[in-house]
This record gives C-alpha cells, structure tokens and sequence, in this order.
C-alpha cells in the first residue's frame, strides 16, 4: 500500500471512491440501527402495538437502570458469560486433544467416526434435560450443555484438518529423522493455526448457544433464566433486555476471537 | 575400499485394495564417496520409490541396502534427503527453517549455530535470517532447503528433482550453486531427475531406469575432456550433446 503523495491522480480518485462507499455503508447501517428503535418506541407510544407484550426501548432501558441498581443485572450477565467462557475453554482443551487423539490413532478414528457423526448432527439441546436429571439444576450441568453443541463438531472439523496437511511436510519430518511427535508439534499443529482459530471462532458462539439452553431448564440465574422466568411472569421486559444483551455479548466475544484471528493471520 | 552405498536385488511394490503397483525389480547399483550419481527414467518409474529405500522410508520387499557394508539403520543419520520442493514452513522464519533438523534431532549448539550462519552468510541468505519463506525468491528458498540438509551435516545426499519447481533461468543458476555447493562441501549425492540435460549436466555417472516396473536398463560413465566441469559449463561441451542423445536413445528404446 503505497500512501505517499507519489500516487497519480487516477488513485488518489480510487482511494477516495472506496472510503465514500465505506462511510457510506456505515452510515445506512447506524440509520437502519436508529430508525428501528425510533420505529419501535412511536409504536408502542403510540399504541399500535402493546408495550405490555413487545416492550420498547424506553422500558428496555429503564429495566436495565433498575437491574444496575440492584446489582442482578451484573449477577445474570457475569454467570452467563463466566458458564460461557468456562464451557468454551473446555471445549478448546477437550477438542484439541481429542483431534490429536484420533490423528494419532487412525483406527480408532475410524472407529468412532460413525458415533462422532451422529452425535454432531444430533439437536443438542434435546440433551439439556438429560444433562440437568443427571448432573443436577447446577452449573456444572449448563457448562457440559454448552460443551456439548460445540465439542463433536470441533473434533470432526480439527480432525478433517489434521488429515489434510500435505504428506510432503510429514515426509520431510521423516527424512530428518522427527518421529510421530515431532510431525505433531513441527508440522500439523502450528501448521493447522489459521484452521484451529477459525473453528473457535464458531464455537464461542455455539458455546454461548447451549449455555443459555441449559440455563432455560437448570437454573436459577443467568441471562437464559432472567429470559424464561420473565416469560412465565410476564415480564417481557426482562426477556427483550436479556435478548438484547446476549446479542452484546455474542458481537464482543466473536469481536475478540475475530482480532485474535486477524493478528496471527497478519504475523 | 568399500562403496558408500549399495544396493543388492532391492525390489518393491506398493499394496491397496485394487491390487498391488510393481514399483522397482531387482535394482542394483554402487555409489562411491564424493561420486555425483543421477537417476533418470520415465515419469512415475519409481524414482522417488528409490530414494525413499535408500532414506529407510521404507524397507525393501527383497534384497538389502547397505551403507558403508553395513545394514543396520542406524545409517539413516548420514543421510540427506532433499524434496521436490523446498517445504518451508511459512509460520517460522528462514532461521526456525534451517534449523528444523537440528531441532528434532536436538543439536542446537554453538558448534551448530556457527555452521548456520556461516552457511547462511556463504549462501547469501544471512541478511534474510528473521524473514518469513513467502519473502525469499524460489532460488533462494531452494538454498535454504539444501541448508536445512546440510545443517545435520550427511555423508550421502539425496535430490529428488529438486528443481523441477524453479523455471528454467532459476534452476540453470540455483543447478550451478548447488553442484558448486556440494563440491565444496565434498558430499557424496544421488539426483533422481526426469530432465536428461540436468543429469547430464551434474552427474559423474547415470543410472537409466526402464518404464514401472523399473529395473535398471543401463548405466553411462560421463567424463569430460577438462576433467569435472560445472553444470553450466558442461552445457557447452561437445561431450553434452552426446551423453544427451545416448540417453534419449536409451530412454525411448524400451517404448
């Protein structure tokens, strides 16, 4: 990118083109943001919807100052998100170490293969209430939920990309004389990086997903309780404000992973 | 005194399901210290088969290879084996890359590192060190894989058409390194190769394989009125012409 004032004109024009399309883009996405919410809260002022049943921005916020008062909003988002990273980080350990597991034993790769299919393509949140009869109402429980929509893919999509690094690097071990170890942590791990982070980068989500379906059955706090009680009691306030700060969360999470991502990829 | 290597009857073929692929039948041949020994057959005759016995890749069906007359395997330590392209990891720098074997094998010392980077610095590749493998020229990433070889310091070398992935200006200079390179060091190597002029060009000896499966269909001494000279300047002998329609002859008498 050469950004000195040596440019011709004709890519100075070019340069210029391209920035006006990317405020341009912006500002129709804030403007869509901002006329949604001023839609929504003239409707329910207005009474063409019921403020009871679809809430609006106005009593979204208010809940929200009442809950920062208290000190429970912190309690349902901090245990949401702390069930969500926990069950995250397991499903990294877990994952890795099953993808090496069955690289490193292609029979019982071949082996599970049908079972880790069929686990995969399973509905997981027809587990939750097994998992929460099980384990208990408790947090352990919403954890293995959330572990339990990301780990089988994890391991099947790490697994496919272990299989596919190219023989000639493994030879290459080989012809230095590295064992099975060595092609482990020369060639298909740090060569499968950019695989691993993608792949997390989808998991975050899926983790946050079966948290919040464990938190609907076992729980007694958390953004997926906060949601299922406010319904029971009416409270759709509480449940529209729940749905709007897990969409916060999910944005910052995928955020972080995305410019963990960038930065590797850009070393 | 004894050959360096030596192969005797060595035979293999390659299983699957549908059947079993003859690869190479009843190969035996002698390679001498400080010999420059090239390998040429028609594509998919089982040349890279051949590095892979000799590396200890993979055993023979039948017959033996021996190393200095023995046969353990501990002989696998002399011996480089260069691919068909260079292999870099792009997520270490050229340095990390050079040193992989020493890593392995766990010989990064100070003797080893004075070796790198005086190797780094004869070969031009010293100022480029901390630079990732995209940064390098193909010529220059082929140096650095004869680098990383040279690094476990092996008697024997193997090349697997190690230029096949340069175009042609590239290989003629990074050829002339390499042969000037080996020569210097005073390695014993072994190339397999599909370009007749390229063997003709490095090799003291040549060794014509037939079609799969591939037995040895003859082997031509190659000498030079001036003694040994580069491959570059061999190009322009009256001898090259000569070896090289020899080997065409050769090559395409068994079609």
């Amino acid at each position: 990118m050469n950004k000195s004032k040596g440019n011709s004109a004709t890519q100075e024009e070019y340069l210029k083109n391209l920035q006006r399309r990317q405020y341009r883009i912006t500002a129709i996405q804030v403007l869509i943001f901002v006329l949604f919410l001023l839609l929504w809260e003239t409707a329910v002022q207005l009474s063409w919807i019921d403020g009871f049943i679809f809430s609006s921005p106005s009593r979204i916020l208010k809940t929200f100052g009442s809950m920062w008062a208290d000190g429970s909003i912190f309690l349902h988002t901090g245990i949401t998100l702390a069930e969500t990273l926990v069950s995250f980080a397991l499903v990294v350990i877990a994952g890795v170490g099953m993808a090496v597991l069955l690289w490193y034993n292609t029979e019982l790769s071949e082996i599970l293969e049908p079972y880790l299919v069929v686990l995969n393509s399973l509905p997981k949140s027809a587990l939750a209430p097994l998992l929460i009869v099980w384990l208990g109402a408790n947090m352990k429980s919403i954890i293995v939920a959330g572990m339990s929509v990301a780990i089988f893919g994890t391991v099947l999509n790490l697994y496919t990309g272990f299989r596919e690094m190219d023989p000639d690097k493994i030879k290459l071990i080989y012809t230095l004389q590295g064992s099975r170890k060595d092609v482990l942590f020369k060639v298909i791990l740090p060569g499968t990086v950019p695989l691993q982070l993608s792949v997390m980068k989808v998991n975050i989500g899926l983790c946050l997903v079966g948290v919040v379906i464990g938190e609907f059955i076992g729980a007694r706090q958390g953004l997926g309780y906060l949601i299922i009680y406010g319904s029971q009691v009416f409270k759709l306030d509480w449940v529209i404000m729940s749905i709007v700060i897990l969409c916060i969360i999910a944005m910052l999470l995928y955020g972080i992973l995305n410019r963990i991502e960038k930065k590797f990829l850009t070393r | 005194m004894k050959p360096l290597l030596e192969l005797q009857n060595v035979s293999y073929a390659y299983h699957s399901k549908t059947g079993e692929t003859f690869a190479l039948s009843d190969i035996s041949f002698q390679v001498n210290k400080g010999e420059f020994i090239a390998v040429v057959g028609p594509s998919g005759c089982g040349k890279t088969t051949l590095l892979s016995l000799i590396s200890g890749l993979l055993r023979p069906e039948s017959g033996s290879v021996l190393f200095e007359g023995q046969k353990d395997a501990s002989f696998q330590e002399k011996i480089g084996y260069m691919l068909q392209r260079d292999h870099l990891f792009e997520w270490r720098t050229i340095y990390q890359n050079v040193t992989l074997g020493l890593e392995i094998q766990h010989k990064i010392n100070d003797d080893s590192k004075a070796r790198i980077d005086k190797m780094l610095m004869d070969y031009g590749l010293y100022k480029f060190r901390n630079a990732k493998p995209s940064e390098l020229s193909g010529g220059m990433r082929q140096r650095a894989a004869l680098i990383r070889t040279l690094a476990l310091e092996p008697e024997l070398l193997l090349l697997d058409e190690p230029f096949s992935a340069l175009d042609f200006q590239t290989r003629l200079s990074v050829c002339d390194d390499v042969y000037e390179i080996l020569h210097r060091e005073k390695k014993t190597a072994l190339l397999v190769t599909h370009d007749l002029s390229e063997a003709v060009s490095m090799a003291d000896r040549i060794i014509v394989l037939t079609k799969r499966p591939a037995r040895i269909s003859t082997i031509l001494e190659i000498t030079f009125e001036e003694g040994r000279p580069g491959p570059f300047a061999r190009r322009n002998t009256p001898e090259f012409k000569e070896y090289f329609n020899v080997l065409w002859k050769e090559l395409n008498s068994h079609e």
